[in-house]
């Protein structure tokens, strides 16, 4: 027998969506001392499906049809207070957010006995023990500290090790997690898919781990189940998918995950003369104190240079805080830096006032991360790509008609133009940032990471996009990500970049090969599934 | 919060408020001179008809004559030291004239206030925990409708049905006149004076919390801290005081600081009403005798008052609310 | 703009309130032809009750008749609640847009004035500014709007904080356009919806506001309002109920109006919050 079964279970959505089951006919087993991993991109129903073994379905959705059997009980035919009684008992559970998953108010120890105190286990002073002993058992640093603390004290991967230390509180037969390290950094991602491994090996727990991200399924899966609009597509062992997909549609996400063999082209790019570069760039800013405590200075960059050579694409990796967006803002001068020079064809940028800028506008365009946010959702798409244009003197219907143009370069149907944006999906968004950016025709394209916030098989699509308007218009580019499959792949050369300085700078090829820093071969070792050679596709 | 902190915290507001303070004497110079006309028939409280002596005496007591930076520092060291100069339609100082009316706003405001913000989280939560059902709704519309109602026609209506047809309060003042109470007798008398008065000014800010307790439970409702605390196993009883209440009440103090001036000031449209002898009543009476200084003497004391509440508040959120020492 | 049509008219209580609201300003401006006589002239015989002599809703304690005050003074307070609404928004945004586009030491300075207004206690203010600068229409307003203007600065400062740092903001930065293009062209849209909705709450305690002015005796003298028929009737309560009652009805419905139609353009421009609110 299964510790936790799912069969044949199907969750309706509200009337008058655009389908009429969230999850349809989805069976799973998971078994004692195992870790499945569910699969899918954003809309497939994974969440939804972890959320209907936890009871904790939004209202608006109803499971209607099927059984989840919990080490034979069926937990639909409970009552729902011995619903309720099992969750934290012998289902535990733990999110993608960890900085909103805690209570802000209340003492991460308390957080952590209100477990135990609602399931009635222990007296006072054996609470206190135990949360001691989860406290450190999750691997936090002076436990006796972090108990009194509040939420907003702890780090983001601080904050995930205290949800693991609640959902494990009782010892639960099944961990449900959630993308629990999707919003973490690379480092303490690793950190994190390593406790949960450890812990659910020493203590023979089933994990239900849901995720987006292929590396994360193969640093950590035993067998692996994939969904798509609702329905599972294919399960398995973890090795037979990874390396063997059968269905179409997995074939085509694994297909889709970036490569970590760097970039083959990468030799050919970077024989140009130089065309962009960085000198010495140096940004701080001032976190204020309050009344009698002074104000800190905290260094954003630190002296950072670079140089772009014609058509080539520089990467800038790093963590979140690392400097690599505020580094980009200011080679757009989004930001104006405190010194350095931002030298632009012999014409040094950084001392020009905004008047004197605008003719280099044209020059150097950006591309933004967030497909949602980088679109004026009062404008028309025509308009906000021809806007940028008819600012520099073109007249309307030239710019209208670039407009179209550029449209139909990006893969957007003309028709586009008399649309709001919230009328399109993120990757077509992401199309439309593209062709404001491509309108001002610029020799220099600066992108802060266009890609991070969309699925992989759309990702997939727009880095193409990018790969080939590159190559047509001849363009150089900025290219700033996070995720190092992604450098990897379309980078000549890349600069590594921590704590506001660059560590490591160079050829793509090498820096990967035989990263020279510290920080750098951290960096990679971190990366998920990095033993993992994605098959070829056929 | 650490004792030293929270020290620091209380002394960094109270000399935040001192600046507040000063810049309101500030204002109340620049209305005196902003107002059309002498001056100084503004201290005096009359336009025009004064005795040209008095006039005179006023101006040089106030320095009017000098050049205006002087001027105001004469204004600014006279209040510090709480002159707030002469009431010369009762001839009485204003400072005697507040003191003695302050003790009957502060019970009617404090009541108010009592009254609204219990009542108010109270409907709130219950309107929040059952929402979308006709509790929900009644205590919405009951909202609504306070929310439109003049605080004085409030007072009125309230006098007609408790006074006026059922006999059942008292309509005016705050003591029975000649009944010669004693003890306990007067509390209740005072009492019984205190409840429409209370319940006018109270029900408009009622309205006001409960809307802004059930807008805040909803979305605490929704954050990502109560799903985690459901897949903990916690109660939902529990859930709601532990967890929502907790969260939700913190936008309610701070709207409930902000709007500490609104109740004063509606104290003076419900004094009027019930004729209660307060500082609101105080400021009608200036407005009949168009006493200036002594409606001046008012407004800042009002101010103060409020400046006063508002470190209080900031106070409680702050021992409620971990996170204000880095927010401060 | 027919997705919000929809929207608003899904929401019963907005629909009822804009038909209020329509009534209300539709009395407002019949008043001339309905009430012909000087609503300050003696009409009948002091006291009389509603429904008697002719009078739909009496007489007060010098004759006049209470539905023409009550038609009259529609005027007034829908004239000031719009004015000085119109006013304070203008402070406000301007102010507003001000502290959130510049942010750092202008927006610190804009905050501390707009917080210092804010403690204030508004009425006694505006009492205080009324009084000192002779009751008039003018004045009025002018009262109400210096008291009302702050929490327009809040919202709209926060808007465009927010929307300044906001991607497309950033876009337009880079094609190049000019500060003021970008102030009108990419965020004041953006940043419309809040400031309507606030704006039609606040023609609502503007009236609220004017009504207390006229009954402590601070109304024009010249011009009929309810605030000072309810003041009128207070001393006479216990004789004359209907002197009292009907003006403040009038104004408990007008605010109750602008209340529910601000609602409902709340819910209608933000679907999403609507839906949350439940």
């Amino acid at each position: 027998m299964s510790l936790l079964a799912i069969e044949n279970l199907t969750v309706a959505l509200p009337k008058g969506l655009d389908r009429p089951n969230a999850i349809e006919g989805v069976s799973l087993t998971l078994d004692k001392g195992e870790i499945l991993c569910v699969v899918g991109e954003s809309g497939s129903g994974k969440s939804i499906t972890a959320a209907s073994v936890m009871g904790l379905l939004p209202p608006a959705l109803r499971i209607s049809g099927g059984r989840i059997v919990l080490e034979g009980a069926d937990l639909l035919a409970l009552a729902p207070e011995q619903w309720r009684d099992l969750r934290g008992r012998r289902l535990g559970m733990i999110f993608q957010e960890p900085m909103t998953a805690l209570n802000p108010i209340m003492r991460v120890g308390e957080q952590i006995e209100e477990v135990l105190r609602v399931h009635g286990e222990g007296d006072r002073r054996a609470r206190a023990a135990r949360v001691g002993e989860l406290i450190e058992a999750v691997g936090l640093p002076d436990p006796a500290h972090i108990r009194s603390a509040y939420p907003f004290r702890l780090s983001g991967g601080q904050r995930q090790r205290v949800m693991i230390a609640m959902a494990l509180a009782l010892e639960p037969a099944v961990l449900i997690a959630d993308e629990p390290t999707t919003a973490l950094d690379v480092t303490t991602q690793m950190q994190i898919l390593q406790l949960i491994r450890s812990i659910q090996r020493a203590r023979g727990m089933g994990v239900l781990f849901i995720t987006h991200d292929f590396g994360v399924v193969a640093e950590i899966a035993d067998r692996i189940a994939v969904m798509q609009h609702g329905r599972i597509v294919e399960t398995g062992r973890a090795a037979d998918i990874l390396d063997r997909p059968q269905h179409d549609y997995t074939k085509s996400l694994i297909a889709a995950v970036p490569h970590l063999v760097a970039n083959a082209m990468a030799t050919e790019g970077a024989a140009g003369e130089p065309v962009f570069s960085a000198t010495g760039v140096r940004k701080s800013y001032w976190r204020r104190g309050s009344w009698l405590r002074r104000s800190t200075r905290v260094d954003a960059v630190r002296d950072a240079d670079f140089i772009l050579h014609k058509g080539e694409t520089l990467g800038l990796v790093g963590e979140s805080g690392s400097g690599k967006s505020t580094l980009a803002r200011c080679a757009v001068r989004l930001i104006d830096p405190e010194a350095g020079a931002i030298v632009y064809r012999g014409e040094d940028l950084a001392p020009l006032s905004r008047r004197a800028l605008r003719p280099y506008r044209k020059r150097i365009q950006m591309i933004f991360q967030d497909p949602f946010a980088s679109l004026n959702p009062r404008k028309k798409v025509g308009e906000i790509v021809a806007e940028g244009p008819i600012t520099h003197g073109e007249g309307r219907a030239a710019a209208t008609a670039r407009a179209r143009d550029l449209l139909r370069l990006v893969g957007l149907d003309p028709s586009a133009m008399e649309r709001y944006p919230h009328e399109f999906s993120g990757g077509q968004r992401q199309r439309i940032g593209i062709a404001r950016a491509l309108a001002l025709e610029p020799e220099i394209l600066v992108a802060d990471e266009p890609v991070s916030a969309l699925d992989v098989s759309v990702q997939a699509q727009v880095l193409d996009l990018l790969a080939d308007i590159r190559r047509r218009l001849g363009l150089t580019m900025l290219f700033i990500t996070h995720d190092l499959r992604v450098a990897a792949q379309i980078c000549d050369s890349v600069a590594v970049m921590k704590d506001g300085a660059i560590v490591e700078y160079g050829r793509t090829a090498q820096v990967f090969s035989a990263p020279a820093h510290a920080y750098t071969r951290a960096l990679i070792d971190a990366i998920p599934g990095k033993n993992w050679r994605p098959p070829a596709p056929v | 919060m650490e004792p030293a902190a929270l020290a620091r915290f209380v002394f960094g507001r109270i000399a935040k408020a001192a600046l507040v303070v000063l810049a309101i004497v500030v204002l109340n110079f620049v209305l005196i001179r902003l107002a059309p006309g002498d001056p100084a028939s503004v201290i005096a409280g009359q336009s025009g008809a004064a005795d040209p002596q008095f006039m005179e005496q006023l101006r040089r007591q106030f320095g009017l004559d000098r050049p205006l930076p002087e001027q105001l520092w004469i204004y600014v060291s006279r209040i510090v030291m709480l002159d707030l100069g002469v009431s010369h339609r009762q001839q009485r100082a204003v400072v005697d004239l507040l003191a003695e009316r302050l003790p009957a706003t502060l019970l009617l405001t404090g009541a108010a206030f009592v009254f609204a913000i219990s009542m108010g989280i109270l409907l709130g939560t219950l309107a929040a925990r059952r929402v979308g059902t006709l509790a929900d709704t009644l205590i919405t519309i009951l909202a609504l409708a306070c929310y439109a109602t003049p605080l004085f026609w409030v007072g009125l209506m309230l006098v007609l049905l408790f006074s006026v047809l059922l006999d059942w309060l008292p309509a005016f003042g705050m003591t029975s006149v000649g009944a010669n109470l004693t003890g306990f007798a007067v509390i209740v008398d005072i009492g019984r004076h205190l409840v429409l008065p209370a319940l006018t000014l109270g029900l408009f800010y009622l309205a006001i919390y409960a809307r802004l307790t059930r807008a805040s439970m909803l979305e605490v409702a929704d954050q990502d801290f109560v799903k985690t605390a459901r897949a903990k196993g916690v109660p939902e009883g529990r859930i709601l005081r532990a967890h929502v209440l907790r969260n939700a009440l913190l936008p309610v103090i701070t709207f409930a600081g902000i709007q500490a001036g609104q109740l004063i000031g509606g104290s003076i449209l419900v004094e009027t009403v019930f004729a209660w002898p307060g500082i609101g009543r105080l400021a009608f009476d200036a407005l009949l005798a168009r006493d200036y200084n002594l409606l001046l003497g008012v407004f800042f004391c009002t101010s103060v008052m409020v400046v006063a509440f508002n470190i209080v508040t900031d106070l409680l959120y702050a021992l409620i609310d971990p996170r204000i020492e880095v927010a401060s | 703009m027919r997705d919000f049509a929809r929207r608003f008219a899904r929401n019963v209580g907005a629909v009822f309130g804009l038909v209020l609201l329509l009534a209300v300003l539709a009395l407002a401006l019949l008043a001339p032809v309905l009430f012909p006589v000087d609503p300050w002239q003696m009409a009948g015989v002091p006291f009389a009750p509603p429904l008697e002599d002719g009078f739909l809703l009496g007489t007060d304690s010098l004759g006049r008749d209470v539905a023409a005050g009550i038609a009259h003074g529609a005027h007034i307070s829908l004239l000031v609640g719009l004015v000085s609404t119109v006013a304070a928004i203008a402070i406000g945004v301007t102010l507003g847009a001000v502290a959130g586009y510049a942010g750092g030491r202008i927006d610190d300075a804009i905050m501390r004035f707009t917080e210092f207004f804010q403690t204030i206690p508004s009425f006694v203010f505006a009492i205080v500014l009324v009084a000192i600068f002779t009751p008039s229409i003018s004045s009025i307003i002018a009262a109400i709007a210096i008291v009302s203007w702050p929490p327009v600065t809040r919202v709209v400062r926060g808007e465009f904080l927010s929307l300044r740092s906001r991607e497309f903001v950033q876009a337009a930065i880079v094609l190049g356009q000019s500060t003021p293009r970008i102030i009108f062209g990419q965020i004041l849209p953006n940043a419309l919806s809040p400031i309507i909705v606030l704006g039609s709450l606040m023609v609502a305690s503007a009236i609220l506001l004017e009504s207390a002015l006229s009954f402590l005796g601070l109304g024009d003298p010249n011009v009929m309002s309810w605030g000072f028929m309810i003041g009128a009737g207070r001393s006479v309560i216990r004789l004359a109920w209907w002197m009292s009652v009907f003006p403040g009805v009038a104004i408990f419905l007008t605010v109750l109006a602008l209340n529910l139609v601000g609602e409902g353009l709340s819910d209608a421009l933000n679907p999403r919050l609507a839906r949350r609110r439940g």
